[in-house]
Parts: structure tokens; C-alpha cells; sequence
């Protein structure tokens, strides 16, 4: 178990995003969090990285994993594209977790950071600028700095935006590697569930509550036959 | 000859001048350095916003008698209102332009009218407050301004690892336990105690381009956060030393800003020249 929430409540100040969610994640797990705009799949991330209070119920770790020990890749931010930044500098700031009250890095750091690197096979852009990379190799840097600060859980919130087929499909290959060969959990948000089905062992289907959650085998079942029941229901109705 | 008269005049005028040079060498490190990040925060108007506030409290304090040290006044007042600001700025309800340039106008508007109660009008020239004055620098500016280089420095080397995190990514910077919101009030307040000190020699309406022309002229040529820091001190101070000794006959303030002008004109070009030939 890496996580487990009951009755769940999220939200902002006073507004009431997601309730009832209950929801358990296990070590290992490749998560698809799916839902339509605004049925709070960033806010529940948000929650789950203590961005964000929550406002009512229970959400617990296994107890090597803290909220600050999650590895994050936040949605697209405009603010990043033209930042004066180095990749090596970018990665590295991924290790800001582990040095607690020091104020620089030491060899320790320096050497994830060059191994994390390694991994997603963007070392030979270590002294190129953040602002100069194209979509995919800046998703690719801003994965290794998630990397960085994190052993176990990654969450990636949209991390297909703005990709076209063939960067996103390569991708979805470098992710397979994290999740089967280092054994990080990953929960990852996103608009493409059919592709996502794919990968994923688990799928969390938000809106308003926890509609589903269960393994994508289920989770087709599921959708065919909210689909029939529309479908019926639009013909009674109909005539 | 001229160069001579200039070196024959530093060294006869020296008592003279030390404050406001002095004053004028830190006020654009500090400055500069602070304007990189708020530059990359996107929080260039703050500073815009907080030259004004600072106005209208200043000219509020003189109105109401607090003639010999008002700055130990405004000080305080006026990081609050950074405060405030940045708080705004965070809210996604209220657009943060709109509300900023709301409040910048409402104190320039509020200090005018308290501040020309008294004595039937301004005590102080409101030309020199509006567009700054060198003069005015003295000893107490002088210390307030050394301490707050000497803070703005120490964070910057202490904490810049932190500070690089927070200002390329604060989603990130918060998820991996970064307390965001502290270095945020940090460096409201920095920015604030620097712009009350600076206005009075740079002048209201041109004290936030000494913020952000120079982190943004160096933005065009430097592509690292750490060379871009650097550079933009080099360059804010360049510019000072250039308007304070070259430019002796004109206004001192918009001396400044039109150095720093040509300076960005300069790097604009040398950075769109080295693109063109790095594409070749």
C-alpha cells in the first residue's frame, strides 16, 4: 500500500471540488486518473502533494513515504518556456528534498542528478538551456527533476499536453521504464484514456465522487455499458 | 580635459557625493538582482505598483508631521502593502494588473491631496519626489540601504538553490516542502524596503525600471540563472556609474533609465545576432 484515502473530502476554502473519495494505491501501480474538465483530478493531485488542505476525511502513506517525498510534474506553465535556466540546473533542483537545512548541494545530489539524467537519456543536454529544448525533450527534464525528488511515487498531471503522436508515444515508453524497471508508482492524469488504458493497471474515474476505480479490463466494461444505458435511455425517452 | 575635470571633481566634491554614490552602487545591485526574480515571477508590476504606494505614503507621512524620519514610517506601511499585493497577485478572483494599477493610483491620489493639506501646499518639491533627486541621499539612507544589500545578498548566496527553485517552478518548489508563501513575503518586503529608499533618488515614476531593465537586458543575452544574476548587477551598476559621472548635467533619474535603455538596445541586438549565427 503507498497511499489509501477515506471519505475524502477536496476542495478550495469553502467550495466543495470532490467528495467521498475513497481510493487505496499500491506499490507498484501504473494509476490513470480520468475525468472531465473540472471534476477536480488536479485539485485531488494537489491534495494528495499537500499543495492543498483538505477539507474533510483521511488520507494516509505507507510509512517511507512522506507528501514530500513524491516526485511532481506539474500541468504546462507558461512561465517555464522562456526561463533562463540550464537543464543540469533545472534537474538538479529536483534533489531540493533531500538536503534539507544546507544550503548547497553535495556529491550525493550531484550524482542523482547525473543519474537521473542518465535514465531519461538527456544527458547530452546537461549545458543546454531549458529555454531552447522543444516540448518533448522539456517534459523529458522537467520528468528527471521529478525523478530526482523521488524514489517510490511520481504524479504527472496532463503530462501528454501539447505533445504530438510520436513524442508523446516515446513517451509512454520512458514511463514504462520508470514504472516497471525503477518500481515507481505512478498516477498520472490525463485527457487520452485510450492510450492510457494501455499501460495503466488502474483506473480512477472522477466526477463529483469516485465513479470508478478498478483495473482497465473493468473499467471498459464499465464505460460499455454506461454507454448502453445511454443509449437505452435516449431511445425510451426518444419516443 | 573633461575626464580630468570629472577625476578633479571627485576628489574635491567627495564628502559630497559619497552618500548618494555609495547609496546609488548598492540601491542597484539591490535592485537588480531582486528584479530577476520578480521579472521571471512575472511580478514586475508590483514593483511598478509599490513606487506609487510608496508616494502616497510618504507624502501621507509629511502631511501629517512626520517630517524628520519618515521613512521609518513608510517602511513598514509599505511592505505591507507588498503584502497585500502579492496576495492579490496569488488570488485567481480578482485580475492582479487591474487591482494593482487600482491601488497605485488610489495612493498616488490620497498621498497628494494629505500631503498638499499642510501648509497650503507641498513642503518638499514634488518634482524631485516624482522624478527623483540624487541629493537627497544621506547617512541614514546610507545604513538602511547597507543592511538591506548585505540581507538581499546573504539570501541570494544562502539560499539560491531554494530561490531558483521557487522562481522557475513554485508548484514544484511547494510539493518538495518548500515553504513558497515565506520566500514570497521575503522578497515583497526586500523589494518594498529597496523601492522606498530608491524612489527618493530614482523618483516615483522611474524607480521600476531600475528593477527590471537590467535583469531583462541581461535575459537576452545569458541563458542561466546564475549568469543572468551576475550580469545584471554588473549592468545596473555600469549604468549608474555612467549617469552619475557622465550625465552630471542631466535630470539623474532619467539618465538612469536611458542608459539602461541603450544598454538593453545593445543586448537585444547582441542576443539576436548570436541566435542567428547558433541557427547557422
Amino acid at each position: 500500500m503507498i497511499l489509501v484515502s477515506k471519505n475524502l473530502v477536496i476542495g478550495y476554502e469553502n467550495r466543495v471540488v470532490l467528495k467521498d473519495v475513497n481510493l487505496e494505491i499500491n506499490e507498484g501501480d501504473y494509476v490513470c486518473l480520468f475525468g472531465n474538465n473540472g471534476a477536480g483530478k488536479s485539485t485531488l493531485v494537489k491534495t494528495i502533494l499537500g499543495l492543498i488542505p483538505k477539507l474533510k476525511g483521511e488520507i494516509t502513506f505507507s510509512k517511507d513515504i512522506s507528501q514530500r517525498s513524491i516526485g511532481y510534474l506539474p500541468q504546462h506553465n507558461d512561465n517555464l518556456d522562456n526561463f533562463p535556466a540550464s537543464v543540469y540546473e533545472v534537474v538538479r533542483s529536483g534533489c531540493l528534498n533531500r538536503i534539507k537545512n544546507r544550503p548547497f548541494y553535495t556529491k550525493k545530489e550531484i550524482q542523482r542528478t547525473k543519474e537521473m539524467l542518465k535514465i531519461l537519456e538527456i544527458e547530452d543536454l546537461e549545458n543546454r538551456s531549458f529555454s531552447e529544448l522543444s516540448g518533448g525533450q522539456k517534459q523529458k527534464v522537467l520528468l528527471a527533476r521529478a525523478l530526482c525528488a523521488t524514489d517510490k511515487v511520481l504524479i504527472l498531471d496532463e503530462p501528454f499536453a501539447g505533445l504530438d503522436g510520436a513524442t508523446a508515444k516515446k513517451l509512454y515508453t520512458t514511463l514504462d521504464k520508470i514504472n516497471k524497471e525503477l518500481g515507481v508508482t505512478l498516477i498520472i492524469v490525463s485527457h487520452f484514456i485510450e492510450d492510457l488504458l494501455r499501460h495503466a493497471n488502474k483506473v480512477i474515474h472522477l466526477s463529483q465522487s469516485c465513479l470508478f476505480c478498478g483495473n482497465p479490463e473493468e473499467y471498459k466494461e464499465h464505460l460499455k455499458k454506461e454507454y448502453l444505458l445511454s443509449r437505452y435511455q435516449t431511445v425510451i425517452e426518444g419516443d | 580635459m573633461s575626464n580630468n575635470n570629472i577625476v578633479q571633481n571627485l576628489f574635491n566634491n567627495f564628502d559630497i557625493i559619497k552618500y548618494p554614490l555609495f547609496v546609488g552602487i548598492l540601491l542597484s545591485i539591490t535592485a537588480s538582482i531582486l528584479g530577476v526574480v520578480l521579472v521571471l515571477k512575472r511580478y514586475s508590476m508590483i514593483g511598478d505598483g509599490l513606487s506609487h504606494i510608496s508616494f502616497g505614503v510618504y507624502a501621507v507621512a509629511i502631511g501629517l508631521g512626520f517630517t524628520d524620519t519618515p521613512i521609518l514610517v513608510v517602511i513598514p506601511i509599505v511592505v505591507l502593502a507588498a503584502y497585500i499585493l502579492l496576495r492579490i497577485g496569488e488570488s485567481k478572483k480578482i485580475k492582479s494588473d487591474a487591482a494593482i494599477a487600482l491601488f497605485s493610483s488610489s495612493a498616488l491620489a490620497i498621498g497628494y491631496i494629505v500631503g498638499s493639506m499642510k501648509h497650503g501646499g507641498f513642503t518638499i518639491d514634488i518634482n524631485s519626489l516624482m522624478f527623483g533627486s540624487i541629493v537627497f541621499a544621506n547617512k541614514q539612507d546610507l545604513i538602511i540601504m547597507a543592511i538591506t544589500a548585505a540581507i538581499v545578498i546573504g539570501t541570494f548566496v544562502l539560499l539560491y538553490h531554494r530561490i531558483f527553485s521557487v522562481t522557475f517552478d513554485e508548484s514544484f518548489a511547494k510539493a518538495t516542502g518548500i515553504h513558497t508563501r515565506l520566500f514570497n513575503i521575503l522578497f515583497a518586503s526586500l523589494t518594498a524596503i529597496t523601492i522606498v529608499i530608491g524612489m527618493r533618488i530614482m523618483g516615483t515614476l522611474l524607480i521600476s525600471s531600475i528593477i527590471i531593465f537590467p535583469s531583462l537586458s541581461s535575459m537576452q543575452v545569458f541563458k542561466k540563472f546564475k549568469h543572468v544574476i551576475f550580469s545584471s548587477a554588473i549592468i545596473s551598476v555600469v549604468a549608474f556609474l555612467v549617469a552619475f559621472f557622465i550625465f552630471t548635467n542631466y535630470p539623474f533619474g532619467a539618465s538612469v533609465v536611458v542608459v539602461n535603455l541603450i544598454f538593453f538596445i545593445i543586448f537585444a541586438t547582441i542576443g539576436k545576432l548570436s541566435n542567428r549565427y547558433a541557427r547557422e
